[in-house]
Order: C-alpha cells, then structure tokens, then sequence
C-alpha cells in the first residue's frame, strides 16, 4: 500500500492555494483530512503529482453565526461539528447523521469540506445538506460563486466544484427548535450506509408543520424525499399518519444493487427507515 | 469483569491462576520482531507482480522496463528460478489417487487463480519495487474459468484441463464398513416407513482468515545457513518443505517465527510468497523482504470453509435419532494446500456431535476451482460439521414440535457414557453434557427468554425473539502420529520440549509449538513452575526458531497445550529426576529417602533440604558430582498422544429479527465450555470471546465473493465485512469441568472452541424466530437483505446469492491497474448506474 511518489504542498492561505492549483492544473489534487484521498492514492486508483494539503489554512476551518445561517468551513472536522452547540442548536440533522461516520479517528480527520467534495453517494453528510437547504460557496481563480445544495452534487462522486477550484464553506439555514434523526441502516458498525435517511421536522401543537428529508444512498447522488416532505405536511406524528405519508419514500430514487443490497431491498429499507426517522425527530 | 493479576507470591499452584499475559506488553505496543519489523544490512525489497485473472496462459512475460526502472536490481520469473524455486506443497494427500495439481511459487506457463505470482521485482526500496511491478509486462491468454464448487464437480469446464476432472479427491468413512456402526441406509430406508428422515443442504460460505499481521517473509542468504524469517504458524514444517523442494540441505537452512500476530490457521500453510521471497534472495545474494499489502493477504492467502453439505437425518418417531449420512463438496481452490483435502476430512469424525446415531456416513468430494485456494481456518473441518448437525437437530426438533434442548438431551452421551466409542470411530474421553447444558442455561435465563419469545409472538412485534442452541464437542489436539499415518498424513503429531536449568537460577522452557498470539509463554511459565517450583517470573519460554527449538510441529488444531504442554511436564519431570540424584548426593542422602514439593528436595523427617536451582548451580560448577555421575539436569521430552481429547459445551444465543428491515441484533450469549482442566482462565476467556466473535462473524457477516471473472470483490475490509467490538455484546461464559484422561495435567483445547460452538446457535436463533412464518434456513452469512428476502417469500427462498459486487467508495479509475475487463470496482460502479 505505497502511493506513487508525488509532490507536497501545505499553502497557508486561500489565496495561496489556489495560486499553487493554478499552476499545477489537472495533476494537483487537494487534500483535506486525507480519509477518502489517501486510500485512493495507497490503492493507487489515482496518481496525482502534487498533493497540496489545505490542513494549514486557518481561514478554512470554524463554525461562525451568520444570524439567519451558520458558516461551516470546507475544513471543519466531523469532530468540530461534534463539538459545536450552534450546530446542535440549528442544525440538529447534520449532528446526528455526523455521529454516524465512521469512527472517532476517521471523524477526528475527515472533514466536511472534504466528504461533500468526495461526494460518495453512502457518505452521510450529503443528504443532511441537501436537506437543510444548505449554500455551497466555491472559490476559484476568478473568484467566489455559490450555489444551491440541489445544484452542488452532480452525479456519482462528481460535484459543481471544478478544477482548479475549492469548496471553502457551506452555508447552512438555520432550523432552531426543529427536531431532527439519522437512520442509519449498516450490516457492521464501521461501514457506509447502505441506506440511511435523515429527517428534520418542526412539529406544532402535535402535529408536523415542515419537514424536511434527505435520503443517502439511494440514487448516484444524495436525494431528497421531497413527496414525503409535502405528505408530512399537517399530519399528526403518529406511527399510522407518519406511515402513510412515508410510503413513496423510495419514489424517484435510483438505487445501486451491490454486496449489501439490491435496489428493490433499498427501496423497501427507505420507506422503512424514513418513517422511523421521521417519527424519532418528531419526538413521538 | 476487572482484571487483577494475582501475583506469585500468593499461596497456591500457578495452574489455575489468571496470570496477565507476560507477553503482551511488547505483542500490544509492536516493539517487538514482527518479521515487517525486521531490518538488515544491504537489505532489499520484492513486490509481486499477481495475476489479475483466474486462468490464464501466460504468453510472454516483458521485463525489460521494470528492470530499467529507479533502484531495480532484477525481476524474477518463474522460468528464471524453475530448477530453484521449490514448489508448495501439500502434507496430506487424502486419498492415494489423489489429484494434486502442482503449485509453483512462481507461475511458468499458466495461472490457475487470481492474485497467483507471475514475477518478484526486487529493489532497494519496498516503493521502487512497487512502482517497478506495474511496469512488468504480462501477454495472458485468457481461459474459461470455474468457480463454485458444486459446477465444479460436473466438469464443464475444467479449473486445470491437463488433469482431465475437477475432481480431487473421493473419501469415504462409513460405520457399517468400519464395523463401528450399522448399515446407514437400512436405516434410512427404516425410517422413512416408520420414523422421521429430515433431509437439508447447507452451505457453509467462504470466509478469509484475515489474521491481524499481513503476511511477511525475509531471507538472509548471506550466511552459511540460509535464515527465513517469516510470519507463519509453522517454522519446523516451513524448514522441512523448503529442503524438501527446493533441494537445499535442511541443515543449511534455518527458519524463524519471530513475534507472529495471528493465523487462526491462515499461516498454518507453506507459502508461495515464502517460495518466491527465498527464490529471489538466493537469486540476488542478498538479504529480501516482502511484506503483503492487507489487499493481496485477502486474495492470495488462503481462504476457509467453502462447502455444500448434504444431509439425511433419521429418527424414530419420538424423535431418536438412528442414521446420518453426509454428502459434502469441499472446494479447494486452485491448489491443494498443505492440509488441503484433510481439512474437511476432519469433519468426518464430528458430524455425528455428541448423539448415539446407530449408523453414519461421510462422503466427500473434493473440487479444484479458479479461486483462491481453500484451506484451514479456525476449527478446520469441524466448524463446518458441528454447523450441520447442530442446525439439522434444530429440524428435528421443530419436526416433532419439542424443544431443541430436550431433543438433545434424548439423544445426546450421558455422563456416564464416557469413554464412549462413537459411531464415526472415535472415544470421546470424557464429558458433562448434563451439567453444561444445566449451567448454560441457567445463565441465559431460557425460560425467561422463552417466555418474551412467546409474547413477542402472540403481540405480532415487528421485532421478534428467537433462542439458538449448540451443543457441540470437537476433537482436538493434532494427533497421534500412528492416527496421522493411517490417514496417509505426511508428518507426524508429536511435540517436543526442553527444559534448562541456567546456573543462576533461571529457567528456559523450550518448545515445539509455534505460538502466534496465544500466550504459550504465560501458560507454559505456568506449567513449568508448578512442575519445578520455581517463580513463574524466572521462566522463560523459547520457540519458533528452528535454531533454537530444533524439535517440534508448531501450532493449530488446538493442540499446543494438550499436546506441548505435556511435552513440557514430562520434560519438567525428567529435569525433577535428574536433580533428585544430584540432590541426593550433595545431602549424602538416599534418593529414595528424597520429597520434592515447592522447588526443594527434603530429606524424609528431617529438616535437611537444598533448592533445585541450588542443584543447577551445583550442577554448572560440577565441583561435587557423585563419582560417574554425567553433569546436567537439562531434560528433553517428546509427547506423542495416544488419542485426541474432546473438549465441549452448550452455547446458547437470543437474537432480535426486525422483520421490517431483515436485521438482525443479538441480545444474549451464553457459553459454558468443557475444556477439562484450565491452566489460566483469563486466556480461556479471551481464546472463547475471539472464537465466538469468529463463529459470529460467520453467521452473519463475513463473506468472500467472486464476481463472474473470478475476480475477489470483497477484495478490501471495506467490503470483506470483518466485526469490531462495537458490532458484539457482553458475553457471559462459564466453565464446567471434566478433566482429559489423555494428557497428564487433564487439559482440552480451547483455541477453536468458540469458533466452531458459535456460528450454528446464532443462525439457530435467527431462524427460531423466524419459524412460524414457515421459514426453515437463512444462507450464511444471514445478512438483513437475505433475512428480509426469507420472510417475503415466507420460506420459500432462504435467501440466495448476494447481488452485485461491492461498491465503490473512492472514485478515480483505475490507471495502474491492468484488471480483466470489468473489475470489481468497475462492476459495482454499473450497479450504482442502472
Ligand atoms: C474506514 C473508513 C470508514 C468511513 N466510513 C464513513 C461513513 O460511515 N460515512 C461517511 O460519510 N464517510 C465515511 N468515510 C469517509 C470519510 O467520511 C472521509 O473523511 C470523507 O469522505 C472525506 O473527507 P476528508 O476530509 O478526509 O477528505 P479527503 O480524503 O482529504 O478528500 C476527499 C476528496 O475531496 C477533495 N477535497 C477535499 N477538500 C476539498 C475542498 N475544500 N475543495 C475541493 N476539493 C476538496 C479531495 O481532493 C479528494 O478528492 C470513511 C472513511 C474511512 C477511511
């Protein structure tokens, strides 16, 4: 497991890394937390010349309160995420489905920035993202764009961020009071989801008034269960209303059939473990 | 539990003492000689270049730019090395007319599976030599390739075509022709006009050792003895095969296990990477290293179980059980390993459990194939027929609508049976059942969870219960030479030890056994102390240097302790005797007059004494020897069993079935083990926690696949779904105890119990609850989707081939790979697409 030799670069600023991206073009590749890239470089699936590590760029990391929306930046830990009380306060969803990942080593290293880049339709965070609603805001050579979440992932492991280009923080809606569940659905402790959902729901005297649903795994890219959303709307959150509204969890989606699953047994697990984190974020 | 080390200094015999292991300090930290640890001067590094195919002619192999490539020194082929390179071998053919196709370390003309060794490219970095492996050219020309053993056996398409059959092997045991039973199909055909005949066919699934170190060799050729120091289970076997091959002197060579961590019986084979690594070492004239990377130990080192069993069950109406008779196909793989066909001939003598059938039949096939070969792995044999026939006594009990427990109990040896001779040939020395049985399940709370069981059932919950029973016994204890010989096995089943009494007191206990990960040196210090009184502190345990343990036949089938560890008592008596008369002498006593207790010789009724280490002493200056007497209290001894030992229990396991999703939680484990006497109980805990995790991991998630090119697609851990702590509960063990009459100290073996115990309670609960919806099996590994796919088809389908291969998590292709069309990740990526 010897990656090909390459050569290393640790920029201290924004600024400064993408002037070493520039130059190097299509044989540099970012490294973040390393906990996707480096077993691609090991497995030798890729073989870049420059590895340019964003690790020092102070800038990039941190959780700040923008009024409306909290700021993630690209190089936030899960740890930090973990940590951080405003995200717990407005942004449950992305706690729970954070405390899934992996093991603490992995989430001690792996960032935010870095797995929404990765894009791997198992990886948790992508569907809690998307949906919550959250800005991407990408900076190139000419400078800083954002774009919506259900614009960001493009395809398998493929997203708006192009070459030459960072993702240097997400911007998140603050959903203050609303409760919020991952389910998660894996055959062993440290593995990708074979189907997870999260779910985040406002619920007023009994009843669901918003609800928002991402579904991880169930297309080459991260979804969201938009049907349900609506379905969800004003019904009371119990275990037949919630069932229901849940049943065209998996319509639309496009599922892989692999080791852990076909497409059908993933369309079956989706309107199960829709309904289940559904009515654990309700609180019912 | 809280761990506490008793110390030494309490009263009392060190057997029985949960010592903390002495060697784990430097086992836990790795500073210590894993062989990858192992730097040498002039030193330099192979990496293999492995067949992405899995039968291919080779064409041609190009060589010219690896060798042009920064630090190369030389690639090596196999046609460089043909007269060299020796050749891996099996120790046990089954049968005379046994079908053994040869395996050269490196392939000349043909591969016969994927990850097979094709060139070693050695440089002076483990980089270089990497980076040069992918410059070697190979022109394969591809053929048909076959892969599940059962086609196999029809010999469609053939795994190595110039030997005309897939077929290795045929073995044969039957009671009626061996004269220890009836005739099986008489009674068959009895039962089937008057009785109960249950017939099944389960598949025990292929499962990779994944032992925690990556395999690792260097060679030093430098000397005058050739060094090989590798990670293997097997040292002494290693050294003679080596001669034996490759033509080399034996005593030119020396083979060294240093610190080894883990094989459950994937080190327990001579390898080809060890053929390759000596082959190019001696090629260079210099010293190499190799070490695997954890994806080519998962697709070259040997894999485990692989079977599909039949089974004819016969009984009487109330449920006695009269006949069994067993139709296996065992696959092989590409190559017979060193055990090779023995493995599943092991189960031949365990199909038949602890029940009193009247007549028993065991017929084996076993089959060549383009995978991976298939060899020992933690039980070897045993496993996959304590598997059955625990499953199928499920079947008849839920035939008759009794209780699986007291099926058992109807059919099962009494204790005071014992010996008992079984029907497959075998005396079983000894054994509780009863006591077991009474103790499992009384820490299980089995009514209790019965009870929970029912209401679950009555309140249709989504979640279900469901109570898995194993009440297993095994042989163990590899074995009586003269057994071996009949069964046409290569090498004997003795062990050997040597005990040195140092001058200042201390103590060398030498063995034969190989230990990699056990704690031989605990256990043994133990032994030896109580044996000669000294502080277990003063012991010191050597082994796995063919230097310096120059007798012995290593480690596997539980065997270390019921067979080494006499060895090292008998040993310790001989250095006991000696001393006596040197004792005798120096207190002008007669050595009949002589008492020996707690490391001092006493004069009968007097107070005159002197301490055996003071006698090593006195044997080192020899200033005052009796007249002739030969100075020396050093002792040798070599143990040969007479017979194995058979070890029990009763295994009882709840499992939660989430009907709605296919999973599956445990909720309770209990195992009560009979392994005779114990020698220190905190190492039978941890050998019984990892076995059961094993047998679990079995039961539900480990898996080997190949894709349809024969290609591994559970070729990393991120897809081989191995458990961690965080997937297993609390286990609650116990033990009752009915001491071995084979062995001087009364010992079992313990290293597989777990393992072989565990796999048929779990997939028996999981099916228990899941009986009333008409469902009588769920394919191992019981996985959510095969579970969920049982009970929508509500028996009709126990949940067949896993689809798909894996899927891909990282993203970019593959540039460096010059795979068969669509490799693995290839064909997971069009799953994800469709
Ligand atoms: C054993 C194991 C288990 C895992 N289990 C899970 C799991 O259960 N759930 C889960 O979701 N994930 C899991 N992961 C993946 C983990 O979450 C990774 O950390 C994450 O996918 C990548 O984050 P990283 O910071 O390590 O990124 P890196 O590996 O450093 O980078 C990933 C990719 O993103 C690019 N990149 C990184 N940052 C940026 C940026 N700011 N702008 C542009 N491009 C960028 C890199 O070039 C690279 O292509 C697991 C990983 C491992 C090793």
């Amino acid at each position: 497991m010897i990656p090909v030799q390459f050569d290393y670069a640790a920029p201290t600023t924004l600024q400064e890394a993408l002037g070493v991206l520039a130059e190097a073009g299509e044989d540099a590749k970012v490294i973040a937390g390393g906990q996707s890239l480096l077993p691609i470089l090991r497995m030798r699936l890729n073989a870049p010349e420059k590895v340019v590590d964003l690790g020092r760029i102070e800038e990039l990391r941190g959780i700040t309160d923008e009024g409306s929306h909290l700021v993630i930046g690209a190089m936030t830990t899960y740890a930090d995420v973990l940590a951080s009380s405003a995200v717990r306060d407005h942004a449950a969803l992305l706690v729970e489905a954070v405390k899934t990942v992996a093991d603490p080593q992995i989430r001690h290293r792996g960032t935010v920035g870095g797995a929404l880049v990765h894009a791997d339709p198992a990886g948790d965070v992508g569907a809690p993202a998307l949906a919550l609603g959250a800005e991407f805001v990408i900076t190139g050579p000419g400078g800083e764009r954002t774009v919506p979440a259900d614009e960001f992932f493009r395809d398998l492991f493929e997203t708006a961020v192009g070459e030459g280009e960072l993702l240097t923080r997400i911007r998140v809606p603050k959903h203050t009071g609303w409760g919020a569940h991952y389910e998660k659905f894996v055959r062993v402790a440290h593995q990708w989801s074979i189907v997870a959902v999260g779910a985040t729901v406002r619920v007023d005297g009994g009843s669901i008034a918003e609800a928002r649903v991402g579904l991880t795994n169930m297309g080459s890219t991260p979804l969201r269960a938009t049907a349900v959303e609506q379905a969800l709307v004003g019904r009371p959150a119990t275990e037949e209303a919630v069932r229901e509204a849940c049943a065209a969890a998996a319509e639309g989606t496009d599922p892989p059939s692999d080791l852990n699953g076909s497409a059908d047994y993933r369309r079956h697990l989706a309107t199960v473990l829709t309904r289940r984190a559904v009515l654990a974020a309700a609180g019912a | 539990m809280t761990v506490t080390d008793e110390r030494s200094t309490a009263a009392g015999p060190e057997v029985g003492r949960s010592r903390l292991r002495k060697e784990d300090q430097r086992l836990i930290t790795g500073r210590t000689r894993w062989t990858d640890n192992i730097v040498l001067p002039g030193m330099l590094h192979a990496a293999m270049v492995r067949s992405p195919f899995a039968h291919a002619n080779i064409r041609s192999i190009e060589t010219e730019v690896a060798e042009q490539a920064p630090g190369v020194i030389t690639v090596v082929t196999g046609a460089d090395v043909k007269d060299t390179q020796g050749a891996v071998a099996t120790a046990w053919p089954i049968t005379t007319d046994q079908k053994t196709p040869d395996h050269l370390p490196i392939a000349i003309e043909r591969v016969a599976c994927a990850g097979e060794i094709v060139a070693v490219v050695v440089a002076r970095t483990a980089a270089e030599a990497r980076d040069a492996a992918e410059l070697v050219d190979v022109d394969y020309e591809e053929l048909p390739a076959i892969l599940d053993g059962r086609e196999a056996a029809e010999d469609a398409v053939l795994a190595h075509p110039s030997l005309g059959t897939n077929t290795s092997a045929v073995w044969r045991l039957d009671s009626a022709e061996s004269g220890t039973g009836g005739n099986v199909e008489e009674e068959i055909a009895k039962a089937r006009t008057d009785g109960i005949v249950i017939e099944r066919e389960y598949r025990q699934q292929r499962l990779i050792p994944s032992f925690m170190e990556p395999r690792s060799t260097v060679v030093d050729p430098t000397g005058e003895q050739v060094t090989v120091w590798t990670s293997t289970q097997v040292p002494h076997l290693l050294r003679f095969l080596i001669a034996a091959t490759t033509g080399m002197s034996e005593s030119k060579i020396r083979v060294i296990a240093p610190d080894v961590g883990g094989g459950f019986g994937g080190k327990l084979q001579t390898t080809a990477e060890e053929f390759a690594t000596l082959a190019a070492a001696r090629r260079v004239g210099k010293p190499v290293k190799y070490t695997e990377t954890r994806s080519e130990s998962l697709v070259s080192g040997h894999h485990g179980r692989d079977q599909y069993q039949r089974l004819t069950l016969a009984a009487s109406k109330d449920g006695t059980v009269t006949a069994l008779k067993v139709d296996l196909i065992a696959n092989l793989g590409a190559y017979v390993g060193l055990v090779g066909g023995g493995t599943p001939v092991l189960g031949a003598w365990m199909f038949n459990g602890i029940y009193k059938f009247k007549a028993y039949q065991f017929n084996l096939r076993t089959v060549l194939t383009n995978t991976t070969w298939v060899d020992a792995y933690r039980g070897a044999g045993r496993p996959e027929a304590t598997f059955a026939i625990e499953r199928i006594m499920d079947e008849l009990a839920a035939e008759l609508g009794a209780d699986p427990l007291e099926i058992r109990e109807r059919n099962w040896i009494t204790h005071e049976e014992f010996p008992f001779a079984s029907v497959a040939g075998m005396t079983y020395d000894s054994g509780n059942y009863e006591a077991a049985t009474a103790r499992a399940k009384e820490l299980f709370d089995y009514d209790g969870l019965r009870r929970e069981q029912q209401e679950r059932r009555d309140r249709k919950d989504p979640v279900q219960l469901g109570i898995g029973v194993s009440t297993f016994t095994e042989m163990c204890g590899l074995a009586p030479s003269r057994v071996l010989g009949s069964l046409n096995y290569g090498a004997g089943g003795w062990e050997h030890a040597s005990i040195r009494m140092l001058p200042t007191g201390k103590v060398e206990v030498i063995t034969g056994t190989s230990p990699h990960g056990q704690g031989h040196e605990t256990a043994w210090s133990q032994i030896a102390a109580d044996r000669l009184g000294v502080p277990f502190e003063d012991i010191e345990v050597l082994h796995g240097d063919t230097q310096i343990a120059p007798r012995g036949l290593d480690t596997y089938g539980s065997r270390s302790l019921v067979v080494g560890g006499e060895a090292v008592v008998r040993a310790a008596d001989k250095v006991v005797e000696k001393a006596k008369l040197v004792a005798a002498h120096l207190l002008e006593a007669n050595a009949e007059d002589l008492d020996f207790s707690g490391g001092r010789f006493t004069v009968k009724g007097t107070d005159q004494g002197i301490g055996i280490t003071e006698v090593a002493a006195a044997q080192f200056t020899s200033h005052n020897l009796a007249e002739g007497m030969e100075s020396g209290i050093d002792a040798d001894a070599t143990f040969d069993p007479v017979t194995f030992s058979f070890p029990h229990g009763t295994h009882l396991c709840a499992m939660e079935v989430d009907t709605e999703t296919g999973g599956t939680r445990m909720r309770r484990y209990v195992a009560v083990d009979d392994i005779g006497q114990v020698v220190n109980p905190l190492i039978v805990q941890g050998q019984v926690h990892g076995g059961l995790v094993q047998g679990i991991a079995q039961a539900l998630w480990e898996e080997a696949v190949f894709d349809e090119q024969g290609t591994l697609v559970t070729g990393s851990f991120v897809d081989y779904t191995l458990p961690t702590a965080a997937d297993t509960i609390s286990f609650l063990t116990d033990n009752t105890t009915s001491p071995s009459t084979t062995n001087t100290l009364g010992t079992k073996g313990v290293g597989e119990a777990g393992c072989i115990a565990s796999t048929p309670a779990v997939v028996n609960a999981i099916v228990d609850a899941l009986r009333p919806l008409g469902i009588d099996d769920v394919r191992m590994p019981c996985t959510p989707e095969r579970v969920w796919t049982a009970i929508q088809s509500a028996g009709a389908s126990a949940g067949g081939e896993v689809s798909g291969g894996a899927q891909p998590h990282f993203d970019e292709d593959a540039p460096n790979q010059d795979g068969p069309e669509p490799g693995a990740a290839e064909a997971g990526q069009k799953g994800a697409d469709q």
